[in-house]
Order: structure tokens, then C-alpha cells, then sequence
């Protein structure tokens, strides 16, 4: 009834759950690697882009080998950034760490384009999980197996992590580490191998994201991912970029907001929907410059 | 003869080009409590960072059983055996109080047969009965014990003290220099740096008074009775 006077349908909504679930994905990778390096990564798109140019790529193969690859080259990627600029760059002013990730994503989407436009053409298709598109019906309703995929893996990923981060010692030593480093590294915490597993942590989950993300949008081009970056960053401020359930409940609610108002809005008024999230944006942040989620003492409180 | 575990020779630290700690040469043996005292921005601080590698050295040396560690990384210095117990604390307020003791297992240095969890809570039951407390809810006196049974966990060889009375009721100060003459008993050789200079002549085999970076005046338990050559030493700067 409430779906009904909102104009609502079913599809939406689980659309709406299903960006979220991803965008929660992307808001997670980003937030792993600002707890640890108070670093925010813009490059984190290009991750995702360099997943998704793989599995175009590699299409021919069988597609268990085409995602195995698009995830080894996308912790490859990882970890060479950490390797040859973060590294290097630890220590110095966050303006400068957040330039430079500037930098590195135009320049990988430079690399992305003179790659691709070797055949002539801008762009490359994937073809592994279209099959994901079609839909099933559950609840009444008809649902794209993608939707369902995305709210798996999202609540998997999420749940695996929690694990990861309370019941391990590298999982400990991360947690320690996003809440005072300094601390950490007297007490004999390695920084290089906190940093690179959250680093690790990060790649995984942004091939995760290009992996479900080709199969609503198979058509790779060296922009991929780029507006959909933008908007979890947003996401992951709203939510309270200090902590990471706050961040990731961040990108939920972004990528929840922009299914729902996407299916709100007419077909022909489509084009209002970046104003209309984006103002919702600036009203959170005036209302709760913390945080959406983020209450009294908290900001201040475990990171990881 | 005691084996001779961290010394310091001719440190210099600046910051920028303003001296904090100035020609320092001290060492600390096998089974000693060496303290240092002096007022505030004396360097006792940026002493234990230079240390500990949180700051780098402008000049000097500092070896840790013979070899030197200037130049290399905290946590590196850390798991060679040398722990620091640092002021305020800096406990992990959300972690459980084990998990903050098992943080200190990223020191260890030594490998041997007792439970080092079980070292800290032999030490300070009240942790064992709190463990799986947020440690953000102890007192101030029980996390300074949490402080430094974290730092024992590694089972150090020196141990570093950064002002562990600070911010504490009596009681609790006199728990806390109870605590460092058994740790010393138990084998681990202390650093302390204190703002109680007369506690920490009383306790300390040798007491050094640090003055505007520079070591004034070495003080013995003897002197502990006689407060006005600590406060000369003071003021002599």
C-alpha cells in the first residue's frame, strides 16, 4: 500500500536494495584503506574500471578464468598503487594523498583509453553473467537474478569481513591501526602489512563490484565506474567517513536513494535524478555535517 | 657483571633547529629500574620517541644489547624487545581489555612456554576479572595497568615508562611503582620517566635529572631523603 501511493513497484525497490548492496561494496573498499592511510581513495573507480576492461578482455575464456583474472589483476593494481605512490607518499597532508589519487585516476583511465582505442573503437562488452539480467519471480514480484546476486555477495562480503576483523590477529592489528598508527606500530604492529591487507581487502571487493556491475552495464569504457565513485565518496561523508559500518551504511543509503528516486521519477525527468540526490545530500550534511549515522562520541571512536 | 641492554650515547634531537634532548649518554643494565626525571620540556618525552623511533635523532647512538636501532621503524625496534608504555596510556577505549593485552603480542620478542596473557594477569588480576570489559570503562589506575601489562605481553627485555602516575590517585601511583619493582624482579630492566621525582629517586637504582635537554645531576635511593638537592638540580636550569 505504502509502495502503491509512493508509486513504488517491486522492481524498483529490489533495484533500488541491489545498488545499495554494491554501493555498500564500493563504500566499504574506500573506507578499508581511509582507516588505515587516512586516505581517500578517488582512484578506487579506475579498480573497478580495470576489473571490468579485464573481464571484456578476457570473454572468450571460460568465465570462472575471465573472473579469476580480473580479480588477480585488480589486487595487482591494489598493490602497485600502495607499492610505488602511497607508500612513498605516507605521512604527507591528506590535500596531497587526495591529489594524487586525482592524478592516478586520470591517468590509469588515460592508460584504459589508449588500450581500448587500439581496435578502432571506444568501448569493450562483456559478456559473462548476462544471463544475471533475467528475471525470477520471488515475493509476488519479478526480481533480476542480478539484484539478488548483489544482496548475496554484499551481506557475504560484509559478514566475512566482520569475521575477519573481530576473530583474526591481522584483523585486530588492522582495527588498532585505524585508530591510532602510532600506537600501534610501538606496541610492534607492522604498518606495511596492515596497510597492504587492507589494500588486498579493497581490490577484492571493488573486482566484486566490476564483476556484478558489467553485468547490468557490460559496455566498458575508461569512464566506468567514475559517477558511480563519485557518488559512494558522497555517500560514504554522509554516512561518517570515520568509522567503516557508518561509511558503508553510507553507500547503502546513496545507492538506495538514487533507485528510489530513479523509479520515482517519470522516464522523461530521469535527467533531475543526480540534482535531486544531490541536493538530499547537502540537506544530510547541513542537518548532520558528523554523519548520518554517527551519534555523540562516536566520530572519535574505532575506525575499523 | 650485568649485561649493559640499552644505551644511549651523545643523543642530540631537535625539532626543527630548537634542541630538545642534548648530549644524552645513559644505560640501563640487566635488572635495573633507571629513572628520569626533570621539569616540564626537559625531553624526557622525545628521549623515550628517539628511542622507541618515533623521532629521528639529529646526532648520537643508541644501541639496544650492543646493536644499534637508530634508523629503523617502531615496530621493528618494538619486536627486538623493547616496549614502551606510553603517556596517557593509549589504550584502545572500544577493544575488549584481552584484546588490548593481545595487541602487545605483536612485540613479542621471546617465544618461551607461560601464557604471556597469563603474565599480565598474575601481575594484575583485575584485568583478568575485566577482560572482557571494553577497556574504556576502567579506571584511570586500572588502565595504566592495562597500559603496561599490554607492554609486558611482549615480553621486552627494557621496558619504557612514560609518566605512568600521571593523572592518578595516590593509591594508585603506589600500586603502579609497586608493579615496576616486580616487573624488575621478574627480569625486565625499566626505563622510567617521571614527573614523581622523589618516588622515583626512592624507587629507581639511578635517578638522572634531565635540564633543558641536558643530563644535570645522576641521584642515587640515598638522595631520596635529601629533596632540596633534587630541587637544586631543578633549578639549576
Amino acid at each position: 500500500m505504502i509502495l502503491a501511493a509512493l508509486n513504488l513497484n517491486f522492481q524498483t525497490l529490489s533495484d533500488a536494495i541491489g545498488l545499495g548492496a554494491i554501493y555498500a561494496l564500493m563504500a566499504v573498499g574506500i573506507g578499508l584503506v581511509f582507516g588505515v592511510l587516512r586516505l581517500v581513495n578517488f582512484a578506487y573507480g579506475q579498480l573497478i574500471m580495470a576489473g571490468a576492461y579485464t573481464l571484456a578482455y578476457t570473454s572468450s575464456w571460460p568465465t570462472w578464468v575471465s573472473v579469476v583474472t580480473s580479480f588477480a589483476v585488480v589486487v595487482a593494481l591494489s598493490l602497485a598503487m600502495d607499492l610505488v605512490v602511497f607508500r612513498p607518499l605516507r605521512g604527507q597532508s591528506p590535500a596531497v594523498m587526495l591529489v594524487t589519487t586525482f592524478a592516478i585516476a586520470f591517468l590509469l583511465q588515460s592508460v584504459a583509453l589508449i588500450v581500448d582505442i587500439r581496435d578502432g573503437t571506444l568501448g569493450e562488452v562483456t559478456a559473462a553473467f548476462s544471463v544475471l539480467n533475467e528475471p525470477v519471480h520471488v515475493l509476488g514480484g519479478d526480481v533480476r537474478k542480478i539484484t539478488l546476486v548483489s544482496i548475496a555477495v554484499a551481506a557475504g562480503a560484509l559478514l566475512l569481513l566482520a569475521l575477519l576483523l573481530a576473530k583474526t590477529t591481522i584483523g585486530l592489528h588492522t582495527r588498532a591501526a585505524a585508530q591510532d598508527f602510532r600506537t600501534a606500530r610501538l606496541l610492534g604492529v607492522r604498518a606495511n602489512r596492515v596497510i597492504a591487507f587492507a589494500v588486498v581487502l579493497s581490490g577484492l571487493l571493488a573486482a566484486a563490484v566490476a564483476v556484478m556491475m558489467t553485468v547490468s552495464a557490460p559496455f566498458v569504457t575508461p569512464d566506468f565506474a567514475l559517477q558511480d565513485t563519485i557518488v559512494v565518496l558522497v555517500g560514504v561523508v554522509v554516512g561518517g567517513i570515520d568509522r567503516l559500518w557508518t561509511a558503508t551504511l553510507g553507500g547503502f543509503t546513496i545507492g538506495f536513494a538514487w533507485g528510489v528516486i530513479n523509479g520515482l521519477l517519470p522516464t522523461d525527468k530521469t535527467v533531475y535524478l543526480p540534482s535531486a540526490v544531490f541536493t538530499l545530500v547537502i540537506i544530510v550534511l547541513l542537518l548532520r555535517p558528523a554523519g548520518l549515522f554517527t551519534w555523540g562520541r562516536q566520530a572519535a571512536g574505532e575506525r575499523v | 657483571m650485568a649485561e649493559t641492554l640499552l644505551e644511549l650515547e651523545g643523543l642530540e634531537v631537535r625539532y626543527g633547529s630548537v634542541p630538545a634532548v642534548r648530549g644524552l649518554g645513559l644505560s640501563v643494565d640487566d635488572g635495573e629500574i633507571v629513572g628520569l626525571i626533570g621539569p616540564n620540556g626537559a625531553g624526557k618525552s622525545t628521549t623515550l620517541h628517539a628511542i622507541m623511533g618515533v623521532v629521528s635523532p639529529y646526532a648520537g647512538e643508541i644501541r639496544l644489547r650492543g646493536r644499534s636501532v637508530r634508523g629503523r621503524a617502531p615496530e621493528s625496534i618494538a619486536r627486538d624487545g623493547m616496549a614502551l608504555v606510553p603517556e596517557g596510556r593509549r589504550i584502545f577505549a572500544d577493544f575488549s581489555v584481552e584484546e588490548n593485552l593481545r595487541l602487545g603480542l605483536a612485540g613479542r620478542s621471546r617465544h618461551d612456554r607461560l601464557d604471556p596473557l597469563e603474565r599480565a594477569y598474575d601481575l594484575f588480576p583485575v584485568l583478568h576479572e575485566f577482560r572482557r570489559r571494553p577497556a574504556g570503562v576502567l579506571s584511570g589506575g586500572q588502565q595504566q595497568q592495562l597500559a603496561i601489562g599490554r607492554a609486558l605481553v611482549a615480553t621486552p627485555d627494557v621496558l619504557l615508562l612514560d609518566e605512568p602516575s600521571l593523572g592518578l590517585a595516590p593509591l594508585a601511583v603506589d600500586s603502579v611503582f609497586e608493579a615496576l619493582r616486580r616487573i624488575c624482579d621478574h627480569g625486565v630492566a625499566v626505563l622510567l620517566v617521571e614527573q614523581r621525582a622523589l618516588h622515583t629517586v626512592a624507587l629507581a637504582d639511578r635517578t638522572h635529572v634531565l635540564v633543558g635537554g641536558e643530563l644535570q645531576l645522576t641521584l642515587t635511593p640515598a638522595d631520596a631523603h635529601d629533596p632540596d638537592k633534587i630541587v637544586s638540580a631543578y633549578l639549576a636550569s
